[in-house]
């Protein structure tokens, strides 16, 4: 069996509440291959960001646990970067003092003054934010934010970068660039990324593999679903080919018609702001429709093939 | 040269701006309305001391007590003439000692005369300065390390809220007979007096900020302090750049509380012990009993209130420079 890079195995997750715990997540397997981009998508509180948080070492897991490199992790550390919903950069540091401070602390005796300065302007160069370094936080957009943030984590030269709704809170133009940023990135630099989504379309046209989670409590892995989209990938002319709608129906249908949930239907989880082609809503309503004959193959593609190369990718 | 040119371009669109909002209107209200409280204020007041009749004669209106504050200002002017006028004595005595017989020992005395209110006014400010700057720095770190720790602030907690609500009075008598007992030198450095009144000031004034600081410690955004996890900050850079900043709001809340404590303290205490500042100011005054009395007493009253006010105005501003947040409205 060839050895991975990152191992999930048998993860679960108790919260303590006042009326005993609550189980997050139950026995989440998963492994990632280096230099694979995997996103996470279900629906809210279904612990999608809960997964995340074990694997950065925030949340330590009651059973099962995490292996980076054949290493057991426990806490968290600058090998796994992390990538907040809401930026958290600090806000009395300017741009470039927010990513300094990431770079001295892991780069401390290993690089010159000088290097770090240089290693700190080109990361912040590569999310295009090398016009706007000496701002602070306050004085810049959301999306410059969010660069700034994923500049902070590219210039820890992380293993794996975790991406937790990076895009979430921005607007749909402006997630669109980052989404570009984040795959021209990923092509120049290789990193194994794990992403948690809830726009389908995002998942769709940044992974190699998609999970999809069942519902909360005691989540797990439902369905996931290969992307064999070759790269580099051009949201217009990928919007139209077929293996592209066909990943995205297979998202929305697992979302829609195996786990729907009334509620989320209508918001959170609403489609379509990717390519804004007006197709998320339409195919939303059809699922609805299907919802009465849900299907019983629902654990099947809990295995990973790690035979299975996505021969598509590009370096 | 390019940066001239910005600076100057900077200035050309903030003074327009600062400008179009101060319409009359506005000057007239902003200006116009806290003088005219003041001005009510002043009328009801001479319009009623006269009628309250004391043992002193009656209670003093505005304008006397103006007239006592003038009278202040040219006895502390007289008291200076007369110290200027002691040391040019002095010297010449010296002098001709010297040119008689150069061997000759000469005694510098300094000069003993009473001091006067405003002499009572340095003294205050100095004593009040030293017990507070002397409680922040014991505070803000204690504050900082019971924020950080639970176990440190369940430990903590009782002592803090027990000891808060005693009277700084209460503590006087103990911290004299501490500092007469163990500040024995030959060569004092501090009066004793002035030792007892700090470190009244210093035990009042130590709550407030202990507690202000530990809740702005605790109240670090949780996304910060995971950002400190992943990037595995050490305990020193943690508080350094992500506690410190984030408690800074909360850390002035408390150091002005104490400041505003520290001062009423002060008064307080130098009334009780005797020990010189304002508030010995007014308790002679009191025992004097002369008719004009009741009027510096007064006008002790109101420097006290204004002292008061400019103290925490400069806090406001130390807050201003030392914040990052400059466009928060400071009140």
């Amino acid at each position: 069996m060839i050895e991975s890079h990152l191992e999930i195995t048998g993860v679960n997750m108790d919260f303590p509440t006042p009326t005993g715990p609550f189980r997050a997540l139950e026995d989440v397997n998963l492994k990632l291959k280096k230099g694979e981009f995997v996103s996470i998508i279900g629906h809210s509180g279904c612990g999608k960001s809960t997964v995340l948080n074990v694997v950065a070492g925030l949340y330590l897991a009651s059973k099962g646990g995490i292996v980076l490199n054949g290493k057991e992790v426990r806490e968290p550390g600058p090998e796994r970067a992390m990538v907040f919903q809401n930026h958290s950069l600090l806000p009395w540091l300017t741009a470039y003092e927010n990513v300094e401070l990431a770079v001295k602390q892991i780069f401390k005796g290993k690089k010159s003054k000088a290097e770090m300065k240089d290693w700190i302007e080109h990361n912040l160069a590569l999310v295009h934010m090398d016009h706007a370094m000496h701002k602070r936080p306050d004085e810049i957009s959301g999306g410059m934010k969010q660069r700034v943030g994923i500049a902070r984590a590219l210039a820890m030269e992380p293993e794996i970068l975790l991406l937790d709704e990076p895009f979430g809170a921005l607007d749909a133009l402006t997630r669109a660039h980052l989404q570009d940023s984040v795959m021209e990135i990923q092509a120049e630099l290789g990193n194994t990324i794990m992403m948690v989504t809830h726009d389908v379309d995002e998942a769709v046209l940044l992974s190699d593999r998609i999970v999809m989670m069942t519902n909360g409590p005691a989540a797990t892995v439902g369905e996931i679903l290969e992307v064999n989209l070759p790269r580099p990938r051009e949201r217009i002319a990928v919007s139209e080919d077929p293996d592209y709608n066909h990943c995205r129906h297979e998202v929305l249908r697992f979302l829609y018609e195996r786990h729907g949930n009334k509620e989320e239907e209508t918001n959170a989880d609403a489609p379509g702001n990717g390519n804004g082609n007006g197709k998320a809503k339409s195919d939303a309503d059809t699922s609805e429709q299907e919802k009465t004959e849900a299907s019983p193959k629902m654990k099947a593609e809990n295995i990973v093939d790690f035979n299975k190369q996505p021969e598509e990718k590009v370096a | 040269m390019s940066s001239d040119t910005i600076y100057e371009r900077k200035i050309n669109l903030q003074l327009p701006e600062f400008l179009r909002y101060l319409t009359p209107k506005k000057v007239l209200v902003s200006i116009g309305t806290p003088l005219m409280g003041i001005a009510l204020f002043l009328f009801i007041w001479a319009a009623l001391a006269p009628h309250v009749v004391t043992s002193l004669g009656a209670v003093p209106g505005p304008k006397q007590v103006y007239e006592q504050f003038t009278m202040l200002v040219d006895e502390h002017q007289a008291e200076r003439a007369k110290e200027a006028a002691f040391y040019q004595r002095q010297e010449k005595r010296n002098a001709k000692k010297l040119a008689e017989n150069p061997d000759a020992v000469v005694k510098i005395r300094d000069y003993t005369g009473n001091p006067t209110f405003f002499d009572q006014i340095g003294t205050s400010l100095f004593t009040v300065m030293a017990g507070f700057i002397l409680a922040a720095l014991i505070a803000i770190p204690i504050g900082i390390v019971a924020g950080l720790s639970k176990t440190v602030y369940a430990a903590i907690n009782p002592l803090i809220q027990i000891f808060k609500p005693v009277s700084p009075l209460a503590w006087l008598p103990i911290v004299t007979m501490i500092v007469s007992a163990t500040y024995v030198t030959s060569e004092p450095m501090f009066d004793k007096s002035f030792l007892n009144s700090a470190i009244t000031v210093l035990l009042c004034c130590l709550w407030p900020t202990i507690i202000s600081t530990a809740v702005g410690v605790t109240n670090v955004s949780k996304d910060l302090q995971n950002v400190s996890h992943v990037l595995n900050l050490n305990w020193w850079t943690h508080v350094r750049k992500i506690v410190l900043p984030s408690a800074i709001p909360m850390i002035f809340t408390g150091l002005r509380l104490s400041l505003g404590i520290a001062w009423m303290v002060l008064i307080a205490a130098e009334m009780l012990s005797q020990n010189p500042g304002l508030g010995k100011f007014v308790w002679d005054e009191f025992q004097n009993g002369s008719s004009n009395s009741l009027g510096r007493i007064l006008v002790a009253v109101v420097v006290i209130g204004v002292i008061g006010f400019m103290l925490d105005r400069t806090m406001l501003f130390l807050q201003q420079k030392v914040s990052w947040d400059k466009s928060v409205a400071l009140r």
